[in-house]
Formats: structure tokens, C-alpha cells, sequence
């Protein structure tokens, strides 16, 4: 617990003229889940993909505590070693889960694709901890030869989560996980990622609009707007004692049910 | 055991809140609050309505943020400051050493009762069969009918909600206890059953401070007040927009 897992510094973007977002510092310790919320167009998905070093951040580090290689800077290692880390150490969950996923291969090749890039070579056992996984993010082991095409939104979901997840990362980004479902199927992968986050001891930097989520997943909270983190702490602290106007707005928007 | 020193120590706590929405209207609610509870105590907040009981709990468990002073918790033998601590210091915190039982249970969807229940002891590393057994101990205790354990709270009476909170944040030996009218919407039988709770607690060394409108349960479990006082300008009844 001495070394942060993620430490970002001074992180800035921008596109063209217009500033995504600002000057962003945070530490992530481990077994943490951090969320980042916001309206649309503050920055949130910029930052996260920033971190995630799919994006290349005009000034500032994000600093990472690897497994294998002890602390590296994200933004200076080389594409290769980069990819290698995202495979095997962390894993991103996308809002649309056909970019998180191969569409035109199985489920169960679409999971023991990610146990193949961590060595896995044993048929029979990648397609047993694929049926394993499958089971654990509650869909029918009959399905395991099926294609996601034929797979319905949620189910889709569950199963970017599993391919995520079973190569065991130490650190996953996640984009609106549950953004664009019905309510029913929201409250499934919620459940589902918070237990699997506990059970795990993961560490997450999870971006979301939906503060309920936030409550519900997350131990700490930054509030963008307009690319700049104007509050941050304490989830619970956050969304029942907020400080900065924005804040206290985005807490008095939400609709009561 | 260090029995006589205090497992929790306030002094000067300050806390106001700053309304954005009517042009940063400031509310002061907490000035210069001291007080110290020590295990095996436990301390009756009292005071009219509105003179900032629940936001003093509050604070105290880092729920709202205070603007001064110091809270110390007494953990590893060690005094954490938790005014102006990091996320993680208060967490630990709240995970080790202090419980707190709100008015309401915050329902999960799709949790059963016996592992809402469960689930903080779970995540201190107990094994789940445990945690589980204890939890359906706890349940069984405060009246909540076994038939009900398997099912989601979300569907219980505001009662039964009440009774899960409590089992949920009684599961774990915290050292420190705050309580928010842990009994408030409870019937008689159900509420002497958390009483004698509490005051298996405050016996066994826990240090609780808490807020119990019954008198009567307030002299059952309380060896000792203290009085929170209203803020000096009048608190304008707006307050509960900030504070839900």
C-alpha cells in the first residue's frame, strides 16, 4: 500500500484550439475504484483514454506500478511494451461493448484470445476457463460457440467484462459501462462489477455520468467540468456534502424516484 | 487495554454549508464543537431540532466535510486526524475502526438481506459461510423473518430496512459507533431488541456517540449527554436542500 497503482500529473489535452481537458493530478491506490463524472463534453473520456495511454497527453506523466517492470511512464514506453501492459496488466471495459469485443469470432474465442496473450496455450484449458467465466458473468455455457452478433446488448456487456477480466488484471478503465441499458440490465452488471471488483481487490478508474452509479461502484470521485477537476474526495462525501457549485448542481439535478 | 483513554477526540470542529444556487449563502451550523468519548462510553447528542446533531454525526464520520478543527480516531494505538485526511485514511478508517448506522438503508439492487448484511465482514477478509452465518445471527435477532433473508430489501418495510442497516453496521466489532435514531421507525418489540444490541456494544468496550429521540431509549443506553447548540443566527428551514 506504499506506492500509488496510477499516478497522474498535470494532465492536459487538447484538440486544436479547444482544451478536453486540464492540469488533471491524482493518485490511484491499490484495491481502489475511482469514478470521474461530469456532463457530457467535460472531458471525462478524454481523460480516461489519456490515462489509458490510448491517447497522448500534450503535457504532464501518468506514472504506472507494473507487475512485471516496477514503475513505468505510460506515455514513454514503446508502442509494443505499451500494448503488451494493456493485455496482460490492465484491462478497459468500452461503453459499446462491439469495440470492447471481435464481433466475428465466438464468445468463447473472444475470452481465450486474452488468456492466449498471456501465454495460455492448453486447448481444453482456455475453453474450460472460458465456460468458467461465462458462468461467472452469468451467461448460459451453452452460448460459448455462439458469436456476440447474436448476443443481446447486456449479454454483450457481460461479455466484455469476462474477456476483460480473466486474464486477472491489477487495473481496469472503464467507459460508461453501463451506458445505452435498460434499467433491469443496468442493475446486473452493476452488481456483477462490484462484486467481481471486490472479490478481485481491482483497482478502476470508471467514467460515468450517472451519478447513481458512482454511489453505488466507487470509493472516490472527480467532478469535471469544462476539462477541469473542480471537486473531488470521498464518494459518499462528494454527492452529500458538495462544495463547488457544479457539484451541488449536478447533486440537485438528479431526479428523485 | 488503555480503557481510560479515549478512542475518539473532537475539538474546535467548524462545519458550515456554502449555498451556490442563492449566491453562496453561508449557514453555519457547527462552531468550536469538543467533546471525547472513550471505549465502553457512549454519548447522547441532545438538542433541539435543527441545531445540527445529525450534520455533527456526520462529520465525525467524514460524510460531510468539515471546514476546521480536529477529529482523532484512536487506530493501531495511534491518533488519525480526519479532518482534511486523504479518501483512503478515511476509508480505512470506516473499514477498521468506525461504524456508523444512518436512518436508511441505501438498498443495492438485486443483494439479498443476509449478504447486504454480510458483505462488510466479508470484505475485512471473513470467511463467507461466516460472514453469512453471523449475518443471519443478526437478522434473526432483530426480528426480520427468515423467509425474508434471501429476497432484496428494496420491497421491506421502512422497519425492516431500518433493522438490516442496523444488522449490517453492528456486524463488524467497530470500535467506534455512531448512530443516527437507530430506532426511529421501529414498534416496541423490534426496538428493545437493537437496544439490548447497543448495549451489548457500549459493554463489551465500544466507544458510541449517537442521536435517540425516545427518552427511553435514550436513558437505556446513554451514560452521558451532550448538548449541541443551535448556531447563533437563525438556520433557515432551506438547509435541507443541501443536506439530503
Amino acid at each position: 500500500m506504499s506506492v500509488p497503482l496510477l499516478s497522474a500529473r498535470g494532465v492536459g489535452k487538447r484538440f486544436g484550439g479547444r482544451i478536453a481537458c486540464r492540469d488533471v493530478s491524482f493518485d490511484l491506490w491499490p484495491g481502489e475504484v475511482l469514478g470521474i463524472v461530469g456532463e457530457s463534453g467535460s472531458g471525462k473520456t478524454t481523460l480516461l483514454n489519456c490515462l489509458a495511454g490510448r491517447l497522448v497527453p500534450d503535457g504532464g506523466t501518468v506514472t504506472y506500478e507494473s507487475r512485471s517492470a516496477g514503475s513505468v511512464d505510460v506515455h514513454r514506453l514503446s508502442e509494443a511494451r505499451r500494448r503488451l501492459l494493456a493485455r496482460t496488466e490492465w484491462g478497459f471495459v468500452n461503453q459499446d461493448a462491439r469495440e470492447g469485443l471481435r464481433m466475428g469470432v465466438s464468445a468463447g474465442a473472444n475470452i481465450g484470445e486474452r488468456l492466449m496473450a498471456v501465454g495460455a496455450r492448453h486447448y481444453g484449458e482456455i475453453r474450460g476457463q472460458a465456460a468458467d467465466w461465462m458462468g461467472r458473468v452469468e451467461i448460459d455455457v451453452e452460448r460459448l460457440d455462439d458469436r456476440p452478433t447474436t448476443y443481446s446488448g447486456g449479454m454483450r456487456q457481460r461479455l466484455q467484462i469476462a474477456r476483460n477480466l480473466v486474464s486477472n488484471p491489477r487495473l481496469v478503465f472503464m467507459d460508461e459501462p453501463t451506458g445505452g441499458l435498460d434499467v433491469s440490465v443496468q442493475a446486473r452488471i452493476l452488481d456483477l462489477l462490484r462484486g467481481l471488483v471486490e472479490g478481485l481487490h481491482l483497482s478502476v478508474v470508471l467514467v460515468t455520468h450517472d451519478l447513481g452509479v458512482a454511489r453505488l461502484l466507487t470509493h472516490r470521485l472527480m467532478v469535471m467540468q469544462g476539462g477541469t477537476v473542480v471537486e473531488q474526495g470521498l464518494t459518499d462525501q462528494v454527492l452529500d456534502d458538495p462544495q463547488h457549485p457544479y457539484t451541488q448542481m449536478l447533486v440537485a439535478s438528479i431526479l428523485p424516484v | 487495554m488503555t480503557s481510560s483513554q479515549p478512542a475518539l477526540r473532537v475539538s474546535g470542529l467548524a462545519k458550515s454549508f456554502t449555498v451556490h444556487a442563492q449566491d453562496g449563502l453561508s449557514l453555519p451550523v457547527l462552531r468550536d464543537v469538543s467533546l471525547a468519548v472513550s471505549p465502553g462510553e457512549c454519548l447522547a447528542l441532545v438538542g433541539p431540532s435543527g441545531a445540527g446533531k445529525s450534520t455533527l454525526l456526520r462529520s465525525l464520520y467524514g460524510n460531510y466535510r468539515a471546514d476546521g478543527g480536529s477529529i482523532r480516531v484512536r487506530q493501531d494505538d495511534l491518533w488519525t486526524e480526519l479532518v482534511g485526511a486523504e479518501p483512503r485514511t478515511v476509508l480505512d478508517v470506516r473499514h477498521r475502526t468506525m461504524g456508523f448506522v444512518s436512518q436508511f438503508l441505501r438498498v443495492i439492487p438485486r443483494v439479498s438481506a443476509v449478504d447486504v448484511v454480510a458483505e462488510p465482514l466479508r470484505r475485512r477478509g471473513t470467511d463467507p459461510a461466516e460472514a453469512r452465518q453471523r449475518a443471519e445471527f443478526l437478522l434473526a435477532m432483530l426480528g426480520i423473518p427468515a423467509r425474508l433473508w434471501a429476497l432484496p430489501p428494496a420491497t421491506f418495510s421502512g422497519g425492516e430496512q431500518q433493522r438490516v442497516n442496523i444488522a449490517r453496521s453492528l456486524i463488524v466489532d467497530y470500535p467506534i459507533l455512531l448512530l443516527d435514531e437507530p430506532t426511529a421507525s421501529l414498534d416496541a418489540a423490534n426496538r428493545d431488541g437493537v437496544v439490548e444490541l447497543i448495549c451489548q456494544r457500549r459493554d463489551a468496550g465500544a466507544a458510541i456517540v449517537g442521536i435517540f429521540h425516545d427518552g427511553d431509549v435514550r436513558d437505556a443506553v446513554a451514560t452521558r449527554v451532550h448538548e449541541v447548540l443551535p448556531p447563533a443566527s437563525p438556520t433557515p428551514a432551506s438547509l435541507a436542500g443541501v443536506s439530503p
